[in-house]
Parts: C-alpha cells; structure tokens; sequence
C-alpha cells in the first residue's frame, strides 16, 4: 500500500487553505498572537533580569556594602542644629570590630565619598572624590585604562596623588595626557598617576545630571592623604549658612572569602552595628541577597509568564480547532468523495493535519518575526533592556505549533471517521 | 470463467435505533467481465445498498463477496480503500466532483491515493480529458462546467486507473434527456470496448440499452433477465 508523497500533501494543504484566505489568515492571527506575545514577554523579562543581575554582579556577590545614612531630625533639632556639628554614621571602632569579628572576612574597604570642587588649570566642576585604600580596585572590580591604581605606599606615606575616572580626564584634561599632572581638589594639589574605567552601576549619581551611564567622573584619593590634610570634618556651604558633618567612614565594603559565607558574615555585621549604633544612621546592602530576590522575583515573573502563554496559547489552540471543525463539516461531501475514490483514513486525517500544521507553522513563524520586532522597538523607543533569546523562540515556535496540532488531531479523527455513504449523501 | 462479481447469500441489516431494517436478504449473483447490468427497482428495495457493497464502500452482515476471484469480505478499511482505488470507478448522479479543484485535477485524484507520480498522472488525465471531449476545459472548475461536462468529468476519473468494474449510480438523473442521451452513449461506448458496467436506475428506457436486468424488491432479486441476450 502506497502513502501520498509529504511535498503532494502540502500543496494540496496550501491549495485547500487558499481557498478561504480570510478564515486562514484570522485563524492564524490566533498562533501569531499566542506566539509573538510569548516571546516578546519574555524578551522584555530576561531584559530586566540581565539588567537588575549585571548591577548586582558589579557591585560584587561576596561583598556587604554598608553606608552612612544620615538620619532625618524632628523640625526643632533641625533649626537648632544649623551651624553646628552633624554626627553620624559608621565610625573606625566599628570598621575595627568588623575585622575582628565578622567570620570569614577576606578585605574591609572603608571609603569616604565627598564632594568638591576639582580644577585643573582653567577647568573646574563639581565631583565625588572618594577617599578609599589600595583594595578599594579589587573590590570594585574596576578596569584601569591607563597608569595604577593607590597603591600600599601612597596609603603608607600619604602620598599626595589620585587615580581619575575615564570620563574625568576627558572633560578636564581634554588636549592633554592626565597623567603626571596635578590638579587641586579644593585647593589640595594631587598628582593624576592613573585612569580608572567604567564605574559600578550602584553608584552612578543621581539622574538629571547629563552623562552617560557606566562612564566614571570619579576621583579616587588615598585615605591617609585626606585623613592627613583635612580630618573626619566635613564642611559644606550652602545658601543661607553651611553645615559641618563628621562622619568618620562614609562607605565601608565588607568583602567575604566565599558566598555562602555571605549570610553568616551579614548577621555578625547587624549585631555589631545594632550595639554600636542607637539610631539607625546606617544601611546594609548586601547584592548577593539580592542575587536571592532577583531570582525569586524572576521565578515568579516566570509563572505568571507561563500562565497567560500557556492561555493564549490554548485559545489559538481551540481557534484552530474550531475552524478544522467547520471546514471538515463543510467538506463532508468532498471526503466522502475522497474516501471513494480510494483515500484511506490516514490519508484524510493527513489531509486535515497538515493543512492544521501549515496554519500553525506559518501563524508561528509570522509570530517569531513580530515578536522579535516588539522587543526591538521597545528598546528603540524606551530605556527599556530588551534581549531576545534561542530558548524563548524555541519555546514559544514549539509548544504552539505542538497545541495546534493536538486541537488539530481532533477535527481530522473526526472527518477520517466518517461513513463514506453518508458523506456522499451529504448536502 | 471467474466472474467479476460475485456474491454468494449476501445480505445486509442495518440497526437504526431499535429498529433492524433487513436492505439485502442472502443475494446470489454473478457479474462477468465485460457485462453491461442494470438494477432496477422501487426506492428502498435495496438496489442502492448493493450498489454501496460492490463498491466496496460498505461491509457485508452476511455471506460472501468476491471481487475479481478475491473475497474481500474481511478485508480491513484500509484494503478496502485500496481496492476502490485501483479496482472500481464511481460513477454518481451529482457527479461528486470536488469543487475547488479544475478538471484535471478531479480526474487525478484517485491516482493520489496510489502513489502515481505527478507527471504521470497529468499525462493520463489529459489523455482520459481530451477522449471525453474537454480538452479546452482542463484548466475550468467544475462550477464552471455544465452537467455533462461535468459528468464526462467524473466518468474520466473513473476510468483513470482502469478499474475491472464500473459502478454508475443514476447517472443522467440530474441531465436533460439529450444530454443524458450522450452519456449514455459514452458508456455503451466504455461497455463496447470491454468494461463491466453495473448500473442503478428507474429508467426502461435505459434498461433496455443493457444486455442484462436485474431487478429488486424489498431486498430480494425478483428477475434477472437477459434481455434476450445469451446468458453466459
């Protein structure tokens, strides 16, 4: 017994289906729907996911991060404190305590962030100097670009020089090679001897000031030099009087030998700083917990993801099914015919699927396109990350081309069952 | 001589509901090759179901049904359909030409069901076409036909792969007297040059073009005339 050749099936599948164009095309629209929001959705989703992972990732997975914050005082404290000495946040007694205490401690990289004024000849603006140790590089995992970072000695000696973010050197040095030269930050002269690339996400300054993300305006200075010229006294001046803040360590990077380490070495740090500190004038942020939220944040955004696929998916499924329901109704005389004139059963339910498949095939495919073009305009259009991946085509291709064909089945059963007597009779 | 047909105490009973309505009643009868038969009878006297068993598109309930020497009475649906490809041709009296595909297409369909490649098809479709006279009509669709075009269509499929038996319901019930009268032609033509024709009308007049009448009541065979004709 000899089966139909598939490329025969197809064209007459085709054939079949051109005959009602404006049926097919509204069937399809079910799959390319189904198939174009799948993967979309999930473009977008694994979009947010890299983002919210990179900025994690950069702030490092081993490291605890605690900052001062400063706590806000009730209105009367506030205009009794104008001109007067603000004290707050982490001090060297608890950076001392951590590294006796907190277990598993690789590094403890404690940073002042201040801002000033920097100048370099004619050229002056406003940026954070932050004052760190030689770790501070390691930690961060910043790049160098050009010369080296501080160094053991600088620290040591209290040398008098500072390393430039990428960004810096090209709007104050611009026309000159930054290296070797000095520029005075607040009137202290420092010696440029390196440029640092990109900066961590975590860090960038507030939006509204226009510069490009990642780049790096950063001035990073030796700890001891500042300590030796200025102190833990902080001035600055604003309209209508100034305010003297001292805050011992504005920053302080805890880093952990291991991961799963991390969450140990995080609770030793609270109880530490809970018995230090009366008022909570300090944060903890600690990425690799948020490692732990992202995902489940992600796991979650997953199902619900699935879910309303999995629905949309099934209604083109019983869309598709529908309209093979009416078409085999509709053609019950020809199968009949057919069955006359020597189709077997399979031949019809070949007959039905297939014209199902190419439904399905080409409302997928049409699906993959749009679905590939959405994301891209979202980007285009937004500051919305979007990243097409393999799997989310795979995925959404195979499951809807899979459920048409089962809602397919059905329909060509029925039509491959029928009497061929009665079909023939059928008006 | 092996006949063509042949069906030894042949009967059929259909339930339908509670009711158990008895078409055919242990039929014996014998159809040799090249014979030209007529059935006759009143409506629901069974001639339309002996139609169905000889075309192998319906099983029997009982008894025996040899078709070219082969008893196919236990053949599965999927033997049987092969045997209706390859062994018998369908005339009908609507025609049953599939509307959405042209002339040459409705005349290749049941060499799609036997794996006759494209080429060859197309080649034994034009020849059949051109013989029934529709040679400037291969590429029209059958709407576009009038009723003998449409059933010289059909009768060209059915002669497509050369069946050993023709089965022709009423086939100028739905024609003009001379167009029918054309038709009718065409099969003492098919008949002359050695087909099997077996055919269901009302019509004498018909009857009396073919060699051998058969005629039916409430299941039974009440004649078998020869119309004079030697009884082979």
């Amino acid at each position: 017994m000899t089966t139909m050749p598939l490329t025969r099936m197809v064209k007459l599948a085709v054939k079949n289906l051109s005959q009602y164009k404006l049926r097919a095309g509204l069937t399809m629209l079910g799959i390319i729907f189904g198939v174009c929001s799948v993967v979309a959705m999930l473009s977008v989703g694994e979009g947010a996911n890299r983002e919210i992972q990179e900025k994690i990732q950069r702030m490092g997975s081993n490291n605890i991060l605690i900052k001062s914050v400063k706590v806000p005082k009730d209105e009367n404290s506030i205009t009794s404190s104008r001109n007067m000495i603000a004290t707050y946040g982490l001090t060297y007694e608890d950076a001392q305590q951590f590294s006796q205490y907190v277990p598993n401690l690789e590094a403890s990289t404690p940073m002042k962030v201040l801002r000033y004024d920097v100048q370099y000849k004619a050229r002056k603006l406003q940026t954070d100097v932050i004052a760190t140790t030689p770790w501070f590089l390691r930690v961060q995992h910043y790049r160098m670009m050009r010369g080296r970072f501080l160094t053991g000695s600088d620290m040591e000696f209290g040398s008098p020089v500072c390393v430039i973010g990428s960004r810096l050197a090209r709007i104050l040095f611009a026309g000159y090679d930054p290296l070797g030269k000095t520029l005075s930050i607040d009137h202290d002269a420092y010696t440029v001897v390196g440029i640092a690339g990109d900066i961590a996400q975590g860090e960038l300054p507030p939006k509204g000031e226009l510069w490009l993300e990642g780049e790096n305006q950063n001035v990073y200075i030796p700890l001891r030099t500042y300590l030796n010229k200025r102190g833990d006294l902080f001035a600055q001046w604003s309209e209508g009087g100034g305010t003297f803040e001292k805050i011992e360590i504005h920053e302080l990077i805890l880093t952990i030998d291991k991961q799963e380490n991390v969450v140990r070495a995080v609770d030793a740090a609270r109880r530490i700083l809970r018995k230090n500190h009366k008022a909570e004038d300090y944060s903890i942020v600690v990425p690799f917990e948020l490692i732990r939220q992202a995902r489940e944040t992600r796991r979650l955004f997953n199902i619900v993801l699935g879910s309303i696929a999995a629905i949309s998916l099934i209604v083109g499924g019983i869309g598709i099914m529908n309209i093979m329901l009416a078409t085999v109704s509709e053609r019950t005389r020809e199968i009949g015919i057919r069955r006359a004139l020597g189709a077997r059963r399979a031949d019809i339910v070949m007959q039905f699927l297939m014209e199902t498949l190419i439904l399905s095939l080409s409302g997928g495919m049409i699906g993959l396109v749009f679905g590939a073009l959405i994301p891209l305009m979202i980007t285009a259009a937004t500051e919305v990350q979007t990243v097409l991946t393999f799997p989310a085509f795979a995925i959404a291709f195979t499951v809807s081309v899979t459920v048409s064909v089962v809602f397919g089945i059905y329909p060509a059963r029925r039509a491959a069952l029928m009497d061929p007597i009665e079909a023939l009779r059928h008006e | 001589m092996v006949p063509i047909v042949e069906l030894k105490g042949a009967s059929k009973e259909y339930v339908n509901g509670s009711l158990r309505v008895v078409a055919l009643r242990e039929i014996d009868l014998q159809i040799f090759s090249g014979e030209y038969a007529v059935i006759m009878g009143a409506s629901g006297s069974g001639k339309s179901t002996l139609l169905n068993l000889l075309g192998c598109l319906d099983p029997l309930s009982g008894g025996d049904y040899l078709l070219g020497g082969e008893n196919i009475s236990q053949f599965s649906d999927d033997q049987l359909s092969d045997i209706r490809s390859r062994r018998i041709g369908f005339i009908f009296q609507s025609y049953n030409l599939i509307p959405q595909l042209n002339v040459l297409e409705n005349i290749e369909v049941p060499l799609f069901y036997q794996g006759v490649s494209e080429a060859e098809a197309a080649e034994r479709a034009v020849v059949l076409a051109e013989r029934m006279g529709l040679a400037d009509r291969l590429k029209h669709k059958p709407m576009e036909l009038s009723g003998g075009q449409q059933q010289r269509v059909a009768i060209a499929r059915s002669l497509v792969c050369d069946p050993i038996l023709m089965l022709a319901d009423e086939p100028t019930g739905n024609l003009d007297t001379k167009t029918g009268h054309e038709i009718l032609e065409l099969i003492d033509e098919l008949n002359a040059e050695g087909k099997t024709i077996v055919m269901v009308t009302h019509d004498d007049d018909i009857a009396h073009r073919a060699q051998r009448v058969v005629c039916f009541r409430d299941g039974e065979i009440i004649s078998n005339d020869w119309n004079g004709a030697s009884k082979p």
